[in-house]
């Protein structure tokens, strides 16, 4: 569905905007690459959660749950940053 | 009361009167004086600013914007490459539409390398979206550093108020101080839309504004400095209705029956009035239309009184190095444009990294732009007055 946009006699007046407005601007459609998580290999030492610059690692209860891919922008940092005796997030290519 | 101050020491006064919660600021020549004397003022507890000794302009007035976003009263003041330096942050406060005083002491811009007064430095920033004030003197730049902190925050913009460095902010004048508790009075509180400290309401500022908005909202600024002048004139009139001195958009002196005028800003102005009262004894028909609120360009009020003269003399204390000779020569030859009544225009650019400008070279001035409406024709439409080797 298309929204209608504002007109500039419509908008709040030096650019403010509600709180939290980045959980909107969902950044998973830049990807190119694609973090899948094993959970069988994963140790849930949270360093994935630690580096990632977005907030694309799900945690519950202390423990990674996986891939949030509605803001996963596919860089890469969990994999590379992922022990590498255990490599649980691995790259692959994203198809659209 | 009636006190000795130099243009410096009387910005750092209305400062102290107003009290701001928060100066963020950095030093630099001429405009030094007045965090210094302010530094003293929050040093000694006389007023209970918070006060930001920044590393650099750019900081300054990115706490100045920061403080501003959070719902503080703010200031700064600064001069030539410091307001360079703050270039970027001018245009951010400004669409935040973030309410703030700059008092700035002109300075020339480098290179080369010089501390004395041009209007370069402000001009630069005219489309920065910070309404600019230009004074003439001591009692003008106190009496609007007051000001400018209501029309701030009643327009929703920030504001500068303009000193010519050294001539201004170094000369000691006699001015008249507004009663420490009326200032107060006569500002009020600032009317705070949000804060970002609010932590009951958070709000996003400032956020990515791509295709889909960014017209939107900087068609919005532009709308808010179309809607400024008549703000600017109610406080102008409020402040005269206080306290007695009333302050106009464009100063006019003895224009109603001026031939030939001249168009000039800050302290050349009171120069020029010296010129005229000699000229006027001489039984000769000359004027002065000092532009005293630059931005907003004040265009209809602007038109109607530079059009009253047959000869207008426009002196420009910079040059917009861009063939079009001066900021005000070009603005005022762009508003002449749909007028059917067009005086003849001739562009003086003078007093370049502080050139002394005379009473006699104004007088010069007014008879070359007689000798112009004597044979109604202009020799040359741009000079670079008091320079060698023209």
């Amino acid at each position: 569905m298309k929204k209608e946009k504002k007109g500039w006699k419509e908008i709040p007046i030096g650019l403010v905007l509600e709180g939290g407005t980045s959980k909107k601007f969902e950044t998973g459609d830049w990807r190119s690459d694609k973090p899948i998580w094993d959970p069988k290999k994963c140790t849930h030492c949270l360093i994935c959660w630690i580096y990632c610059p977005d907030t694309a690692i799900i945690i519950k209860d202390g423990k990674v749950q996986g891939i949030d891919y509605r803001y996963c922008k596919g860089c890469g940092i969990c994999a590379e940053e992922c022990p590498p005796k255990i490599r649980a997030i691995t790259m692959v290519r994203e198809e659209k | 009361m009636i006190v000795a101050r130099t243009g410096n020491e009387a910005m750092a006064e209305a400062m102290r009167q107003i009290n701001p919660d928060v100066v963020a600021a950095y030093p630099i020549t001429p405009a030094t004086e007045v965090v210094q004397l302010f530094a003293s003022f929050v040093h000694d507890g006389v007023v209970t600013t918070e006060f930001v000794p920044a590393e650099s302009e750019h900081s300054a007035i990115s706490a100045c914007v920061g403080a501003a976003a959070a719902g503080a009263r703010v200031m700064t003041s600064t001069a030539s490459q410091g307001l360079a330096l703050m270039h970027e942050i001018l245009f951010i406060g400004a669409g935040l539409r973030l309410p703030m005083v700059i008092c700035l002491v002109n300075r020339a811009l480098s290179s080369p390398i010089n501390i004395h007064c041009d209007h370069s430095d402000s001009l630069a920033s005219r489309d920065s979206g910070w309404i600019q004030i230009f004074s003439e003197n001591t009692q003008e730049a106190y009496d609007s550093t007051i000001m400018a902190v209501k029309m701030s925050e009643e327009a929703l913009l920030p504001a500068m108020v303009t000193t010519d460095g050294f001539i201004i902010s170094h000369g000691m004048e006699r001015i008249e101080l507004v009663d420490d508790a009326e200032v107060p009075k006569f500002l009020g509180e600032r009317k705070v839309r949000y804060s970002l400290l609010n932590v009951e309401d958070p709000i996003t500022l400032g956020a990515l504004d791509l295709q889909d908005y960014y017209f939107e909202h900087k068609r919005s600024e532009i709308d808010a400095m179309n809607h400024t002048l008549p703000i600017i004139e109610k406080v102008q009139k409020e402040f005269g209705d206080r306290f007695g001195r009333y302050y106009p958009i464009i100063d006019e002196f003895m224009m109603d029956d001026a031939e030939v005028a001249v168009m000039a800003m800050g302290s050349t102005g009171g120069t020029t009035k010296v010129a005229i009262k000699r000229l006027r004894e001489k039984g000769k028909k000359v004027g002065l239309i000092r532009c005293r609120i630059y931005r907003p360009f004040p265009k209809e009020a602007m038109l109607k009184t530079i059009t009253k003269a047959k000869v207008l003399g426009i002196m420009d204390r910079a040059d917009t190095l861009s063939t079009l000779g001066g900021h005000l020569y070009s603005e005022c030859r762009s508003i002449l444009f749909e007028s059917n009544k067009r005086p003849l225009l001739k562009n003086y650019i003078y007093g370049l990294g502080g050139r002394d400008i005379s009473i006699e070279e104004i007088e010069a001035v007014f008879d070359d732009l007689l000798m112009i409406h004597k044979s109604n024709k202009v020799d040359k439409d741009i000079v670079y007055y008091g320079v060698r080797g023209e």
